[in-house]
């Protein structure tokens, strides 16, 4: 993609906060790199994980947990939450990529669900409570995470918006390098013809089991930093719900795109942040603009996008 | 049963080879020697059990019983890109392109291989770009030259049966197994398709299955031919020809 587009992005990333309520961008970038971090296993991979959810609510916990009892910084705190659910993949993937199709979304939820139950049980966890006033902390031991610069009459949470912006790119960064790597290449034939990939003699497992581990990790990288700007960790974080949303923000937005997770993210947060006053009537119609979405737009709006311009964006 | 001693330069065997799908023997009992340098073809009618040789060959199937040996080594267990890392190359009976990548990308990712870069996230593909040469080189010598940058998924059939033939050639394969190239072709693409596939059995050996007789006749220096999962005749296309039960049974179903 074009230099001027990323650099126009980059701008528009630091300067946001000044524009919009920052805490409300920070979820936003949160959940684009979640989604993003799913749609390298959807869209590059063709695996279907219904249950991203363990690792982007346990790496919450698991950071919230360091922080808040440990005392760890909170740059620590988010690669040990990165690490955990890094680790977690390496297990879920391990037993999960053997099995095809539906199979394997069914491996994935149910164990999925296992570390749902561990989130509500174990000691740790605050119950059905979850992990509350998990505290921000001094980023490398000398930045303050919750100090507010004041501009123009209104106190801004800078320190943590860049820290976040910055994990955000980091993420974002590794994950586009993934795609255009020479692994990525491999991916795409694998999910392009598994069965030839593997006759030209690619162990076809073993990179479905890279990229899984990959995906998991930059989603539990994004579930730590939720953890550090709300300062909590909670069941929602880990249920099949958050699971289903990461699938639905990677379609709207288009499956197998760069930016396409992204935005899908932005559009079904920014929605869910706009209707809160409907109350229940939420999930309808999120629900409605998904069906009219997939109906109208097949790959996704950016996915559409790309194939007006002829490009993969 | 007593087996016969195979020839030195036998670079495939099947000993006993058998599978059975819920009890239909699809193969049985299949001994088959290819000798190296050879182009081998194996015929039979419909659902003779080609396709499942040919998988068991490459470990898409797991054989019932029986082993397989490979240049005097059993491979019966191994896994598919095991097959291919010794050098056994196998393209399918449905054409096997990667339809959404370029035919330099589809050329690419077999030369890709064999660089040691596959598992390297962290780099660009740009590094690839140095197997572009060759790539184009493979993609001339089948024809697709201009082609390098389309869509393979809206390539004429006959080309996408070259493109594949371009890409198994990339990994420079010992053996070549082609199960059915000229299939649903016109009579101009099988003519290239022949000459290709002559040009690709220079220093290697292909085993190819083939309902074209033609074809066969012009390739093949041994035919099996096959009848429900055994072998029913083998011998040069002369010797296959004459023989009464295969004019029975095969040249009698393909006129039917
Ligand atoms: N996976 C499978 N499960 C059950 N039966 C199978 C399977 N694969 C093949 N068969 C059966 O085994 C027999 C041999 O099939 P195979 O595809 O090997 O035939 P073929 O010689 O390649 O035929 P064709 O000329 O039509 O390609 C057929 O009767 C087929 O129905
Ligand atoms: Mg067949």
């Amino acid at each position: 993609m074009n230099r001027f587009v990323w650099l126009a992005l980059l701008a528009l990333g630091l300067l946001a906060p000044f524009a919009v309520y920052p805490v409300f961008m920070m979820k936003l970038l949160c959940f684009a790199l979640f989604a993003a971090a799913f749609n390298l296993l959807l869209g590059y991979t063709g695996l279907l994980s219904f249950g991203h959810a363990a690792f982007f609510g346990g790496a919450a916990y698991v950071t919230g947990h360091l922080v808040k009892n440990l005392g760890l910084t909170p740059e620590l705190g988010v690669l040990a939450g990165t690490l955990f659910a890094g680790l977690l993949g390496y297990l879920v993937g391990s037993l999960a990529i053997r099995r095809q199709g539906i199979y394997f979304a069914m491996v994935t939820l149910a164990l999925a669900q296992i570390v749902y139950f561990l989130a509500l049980k174990l000691p740790f966890t605050g119950g059905e409570d979850g992990l509350q006033g998990i505290p921000r902390g001094l980023l490398f031991g000398v930045i303050d995470l919750n100090r507010h610069v004041t501009v123009g009459g209104t106190p801004l949470p800078l320190a943590l918006y860049y820290f976040t912006f910055a994990l955000f790119c980091l993420g974002f960064g590794i994950i586009y390098r993934a795609i255009h790597s020479p692994f990525g290449q491999v991916l795409k034939a694998i999910r392009e013809n598994e069965p030839r990939a593997r006759s030209l003699g690619y162990k076809v497992e073993r990179f479905k089991l890279i990229a899984f581990v990959l995906s998991s990790a930059l989603a539990g990288m994004a579930g730590a930093m939720k953890c550090l700007i709300f300062q909590l960790a909670s069941l929602t974080d880990v249920s099949w719900h958050t699971s289903g949303e990461v699938v639905l923000m990677t379609l709207l937005g288009g499956v197998g795109t760069v930016l396409g997770p992204a935005a899908g993210a932005f559009t079904v947060v920014t929605l869910q942040s706009q209707l809160t006053m409907v109350g229940p009537w939420i999930t309808v119609i999120i629900g409605g603009i998904f069906v009219v979405c997939v109906l109208v737009f097949r790959r996704g709006f950016v996915g559409e996008l790309g194939r007006l311009l002829r490009r993969s964006l | 049963m007593l087996i016969e001693t195979p020839p030195a330069d036998c670079i495939l065997e099947t000993r006993r080879l058998s599978k059975e799908f819920k009890g239909f023997a699809a193969v049985s009992d299949l001994n088959l020697q290819v000798q190296r340098g050879h182009i081998h073809a194996l015929i039979g009618p419909n659902g003779a059990g080609k396709t499942t040789v040919f998988n068991l060959l490459t470990k898409f199937l797991i054989p019932t019983t029986g082993t397989i040996l490979f240049n005097g080594v059993d491979i019966t267990r191994e896994e598919p890109a095991d097959i291919a890392l010794r050098g056994v190359i196998r393209s399918f009976q449905i054409s096997a392109v990667f339809p959404g990548l370029t035919p330099l990308e589809n050329v690419r990712v077999a030369l890709q291989r064999a660089t040691n870069t596959s598992y390297q996230f962290w780099k660009s593909d740009r590094c690839l770009k140095q197997l572009d040469d060759r790539a184009m080189a493979l993609l001339d010598s089948v024809g697709l030259a201009e082609l390098s940058g389309a869509i393979t998924g809206e390539l004429a059939y006959g080309r996408k049966r070259a493109l594949e033939i371009a890409t198994t050639l990339a990994l420079e394969p010992k053996l070549m197994l082609l199960d059915e190239p000229t299939q649903g072709m016109g009579a101009e693409d099988v003519d290239r398709i022949t000459a290709l596939v002559k040009q690709a059995s220079a220093g290697r050996t292909i085993l190819m299955v083939e309902h074209n007789l033609k074809v066969v006749e012009t390739l093949a220096d041994r035919i099996t031919v096959l009848q429900r999962g055994a072998i029913l005749a083998e011998g040069t296309y002369a010797e296959v020809s004459q023989d009464p039960q295969v004019m029975e049974a095969y040249m009698g179903s393909s006129h039917a």
